[in-house]
């Protein structure tokens, strides 16, 4: 393919030789380093959810770092006089002017900070997606389930990440944020005061959370969730990636492209879209705008106060959850506590213990390189609906009051109904999605025998309609289709098969492509090649998935 | 395609290799087999291939130019907030930024993925997965070292030195966290039972301690404060910063409901608050008892207090009473009084401190 004369000397003498020599002399990387660079990786465009993840996180460092020249975290009162004049005069905490100052006193302070919070959202966005994707294709079975727990924990983290960082403002949305964090604390029964104390430092809120917020999201948290991407990332690449079944594919090996340099091109390439895609929502679309909201102040709060999403579904529980009280031994235990604490720590219990009780119940110890097909495990696919119905509901009823001014229902209905469809709607989604997924397995497998609708109706003599049917591969003597479903799309029109491709299309827009003589020579004889192989091969190539 | 691993070729027979025969081999090596490749363009200089490689180069041509223009707004264009309307307010510096950026990443991006499909040779290439577990004798070997480095420390023998490392190792794990969380383990006795509104004689003689009630400027507020129907948020009047470490106006357990009923309403009162109110004139912790919001949106019409976070109800007139949402307790109600000032205003104090503990409810709460 290239015609690089092959090289004759030992020594080498081109600069890139020499500095590989000067590194391996000293590193003795040679090898290692070539087996990373043949290292394949499959390609499918669910893959992409972690790679969304793992880019947003690189803009939030970049944009965190620059931010954090900026931001002082501290809660000493000041009073405000920078350039925004609705706020000239106002007394407001370190930490608060501050991000105002980066908002409109520092050149391009704002669309960095705009960035930041997309980016954020993003993060925790991709990773729920992608945990959905794991879950739905089978991907965290033996031997990924430690991979999955290692997931579970960043997307735990990375919500801590994200209210510690919108924390910091002290704005008033937040702030009222921290106080109810603050309720959750003082909830916790026998130590709750004693925690709400420490973190605090006193009673609410006290002059150190900022501060502690800070170090704890600048350096803490990020730290923990870094190591744990190293660790991910280092599990995918020990375990290998996973892969749906296609032709050729098999639970022995991994089929794509190396990663040098097709899917490093691929994949760099990627992340400046993410990237783009970040800059372009933090300078179009306005996010957490706290000059808006004012400073935090204990005594006031505007309606329609939603926290960012990833911690609304909290939100939700907490509206929807009924006023028990439970009173022990002159001791109080507040219904906060089980929407807040229990609930949470049940849902990522069961999360977590989900590989494990799914290998026990189907007794499935074997090793899977090979995703399956959600249709294909319909009970795995109903519980996700299941899940994913439940998270809406509590999701929604966070920003129910919103809901019920815009289309004009009364919030106790809203309530009512929040607290109705979260027993009522899931089964339900577990049932349609359990008939759905039956239904699509039916449908592949009546495609494999009986062939595919070509739309061509034949009358026969006697008068009776058919409608032709194009049989996949060989069939047998009553023209059912022998080939067996194998977990793969299955087509499902005529145009896959390429029977209805169009014509070679001509290139040019304007007027066809004509190549230069000698070149146009060049194609024609590869042409000629390719059709004479084609037809060496024979028809025994049944191509039927892509 | 699997198992046997070809041999490492001599450095004279890789010389003797074209690079992309080498490839191949250094593939094969490592266990990765490349089943299809082929050249986008076989025949160079097509039209076709010029046009992929323009369309590439356009691509990272609009991302230098972008990125130029960034430069240029970014350092030319004027950023700092002005009033809307006036000459120097530019509203659009935030999103040139943006879209510049954007378009400078996304065409850098795209670049990169069209010559990556474009022009990067089209291949298929499988890889071994080599993940089935160790061999038995790699388990075997590894089980035997363990067990004799084991054996070689005396530790299965020698419980005492097992039991008392065990101990020191234990310690050492809870220093740190004791050092740590020492630290910042703050006593919370009895501070969230009181609020500021507790009687103070040596701070106001001449009110025989009882805490003037503020507005947010200070100000005192008297029964002329309020229309009917009215409400406020008011604040014990506490210049000295408090255990909290916060004055009256900006203690989290401070802000109070002032409400002034209309003509013809009445309270029906809980136990033991029957005399709480004043005239027409009543007060609670704006504080939720459920997650320590301020409960701030006044119904008047149902005269129901609502908490905007999670949409308790407090009925005023029984007391604000909670009657729908989460929250399981009333708001406590502070017993109001009014004097007379040097001045001839009257103005109200608070009688005692909250007869029970303001906000969210905690394990101790009596």
């Amino acid at each position: 393919m290239t015609d690089n004369p092959p090289r004759r000397s030992a020594e080498p003498r081109t600069p890139q030789g020499k500095a590989g020599k000067f590194l391996d002399d000293r590193l003795n990387m040679a090898g290692p380093i070539r087996k990373q660079l043949n290292k394949v990786f499959p390609d499918h465009w669910s893959f992409m959810m972690g790679e969304i993840a793992l880019y947003s996180f690189i803009v939030l460092l970049l944009t965190g770092t620059y931010l954090s020249f900026f931001f002082d975290a501290s809660m000493a009162e000041t009073v405000y006089n920078g350039h925004y004049l609705p706020m000239k005069g106002v007394t407001m905490s370190r930490a608060y002017a501050s991000t105002l100052d980066i908002s409109f006193d520092v050149r391009g302070g704002l669309i960095i900070r705009q960035i930041h919070h997309w980016a954020a959202l993003l993060f925790v966005g991709a990773m729920m997606v992608h945990m959905f994707r794991v879950f739905f294709t089978g991907a965290f079975r033996k031997p990924r389930e430690l991979n999955w727990l290692i997931g579970l924990g960043l997307i735990m983290l990375g919500i801590v990440e994200g209210f510690a960082g919108y924390s910091l403002p002290d704005d008033l949305l937040s702030g009222t944020g921290l106080r109810i964090a603050d309720a959750i604390m003082l909830s916790i029964p026998v130590v709750g005061t004693w925690v709400s104390f420490l973190v605090f430092g006193g009673p609410f809120p006290g002059h150190v959370i900022i501060g502690r917020l800070y170090i704890a999201h600048v350096l803490l948290i990020p730290g923990i969730i870094l190591a744990l991407i190293g660790a991910h990332l280092a599990l995918v690449v020990r375990q290998k990636h996973t892969q749906f079944p296609g032709p050729g594919r098999t639970e022995h090996q991994v089929s794509g492209e190396r990663v040098f340099p097709v899917y490093a091109a691929k994949a760099g390439g990627f992340f400046f879209i993410v990237f783009a895609a970040c800059a372009a929502l933090g300078g179009f679309f306005q996010i957490n705008p706290v000059w808006l909201f004012g400073p935090y102040t204990p005594s006031q709060v505007s309606s329609g106060s939603q926290p960012d999403y990833y911690m609304m579904f909290l939100d939700g529980s907490t509206r929807l959850f009924p006023s028990w009280e439970i009173r022990l031994w002159g001791h109080t235990l507040p219904p906060l506590f089980w929407p807040t604490v229990v609930l949470p720590g049940i849902l990522v219990n069961l999360a977590a213990a989900y590989p494990f009780l799914e290998a026990k119940l189907t007794k499935d110890r074997a090793k899977h390189n090979l995703l399956q097909r959600p249709r294909d495990v319909p009970v795995r696919t109903g519980l996700g609906a299941m899940a994913i119905t439940f998270y809406m509901v509590l999701f929604l009823s966070g920003g129910n009051d919103l809901i019920a001014k815009a289309f004009d229902i009364s919030l106790n209905a809203m309530t009512w109904g929040g607290r109705i469809f979260l027993l009522v709607l899931p089964p339900i989604a577990y049932a349609l999605t359990y008939r759905v997924c039956i239904g699509l397995q039916r449908h592949d497998r009546e495609v494999l025998e009986h062939g595919l609708e070509t739309g061509i109706i034949q009358v026969l003599p006697h008068g009776e309609f058919i409608e032709i049917h194009q049989p996949l591969g060989p069939t047998d003597e009553h023209g059912h289709g022998t080939l067996s479903y194998a977990g793969t799309p299955v087509p499902k029109r005529m145009g896959q098969l390429g029977a209805m491709s169009p014509l070679k299309h001509v290139r040019g827009f304007f007027y066809p492509v004509t190549e230069k003589p000698e070149i146009q020579a060049a194609l024609d004889e590869l042409e000629a090649q390719h059709v004479a192989e084609v037809e060496t091969a024979g028809d025994d190539r049944h191509q039927l998935t892509d | 395609m699997s198992g046997t691993t070809p041999e490492m070729p001599t450095p004279e027979e890789i010389r003797a290799m074209t690079p992309e025969q080498a490839m191949v081999v250094a593939a094969e090596l490592d266990g990765v087999h490349i089943v299809h490749r082929r050249d986008r363009f076989p025949v160079r200089g097509t039209k076709a291939e010029k046009r992929a490689e323009r369309g590439v180069a356009l691509c990272f041509l609009i991302a230098a130019l972008a990125g130029v223009a960034f430069i240029v707004v970014f350092i030319a264009a004027p950023y700092r907030w002005h009033l809307p309307g006036t000459p120097q307010n530019f509203r659009f510096y935030t999103p040139a930024l943006g879209g510049l950026l954007a378009l400078l990443l996304l065409f850098m991006g795209i670049g990169m993925v069209l010559w990556a499909k474009w022009l990067m040779p089209e291949e298929e290439v499988v890889q071994d997965r080599h993940d089935e577990p160790s061999s038995e004798s790699d388990i075997l070997l590894t089980e035997a070292s363990l067990l004799v480095g084991l054996e070689d420390t005396g530790l299965p023998r020698r419980s005492l030195i097992m039991r008392t490392l065990l101990l020191a190792g234990g310690v050492f794990t809870a220093v740190p966290l004791v050092a740590l969380v020492g630290g910042m383990i703050k006593k919370p006795g009895t501070q969230l039972l009181h609020t500021l509104y507790r009687n103070d004689p040596k701070a106001f003689p001449e009110t025989n301690g009882r805490v003037p009630l503020v507005d947010i400027n200070w100000k005192r507020v008297g029964p002329d404060y309020l229309e009917p129907g009215g409400i406020a948020t008011v604040f014990p009047g506490v210049r000295a910063v408090g255990p909290s470490g916060y004055d009256g106006v900006h203690d989290a357990s401070s802000p109070t409901l002032l409400i002034r009923l209309k003509p013809g309403q009445t309270v029906k009162p809980r136990k033991g608050q029957e005399n709480f109110g004043w005239g027409e004139y009543i007060a609670f912790s704006k504080i939720c008892t459920h997650a320590g919001c301020p409960a701030s949106l006044y119904e008047q019409q149902t005269s129901r207090l609502l908490c905007p976070c999670h949409q308790s109800q407090f009925e005023v007139l029984e007391d604000a009473k909670p009657v729908f949402g989460p929250a399981t307790r009333s708001l406590p109600k502070l017993p109001l009084d009014v004097v007379v000032g040097e001045d001839g205003s009257q103005y109200f104090v608070a009688r005692h401190d909250f007869n029970e503990a303001i906000g969210p409810g905690y394990w101790e709460r009596p």
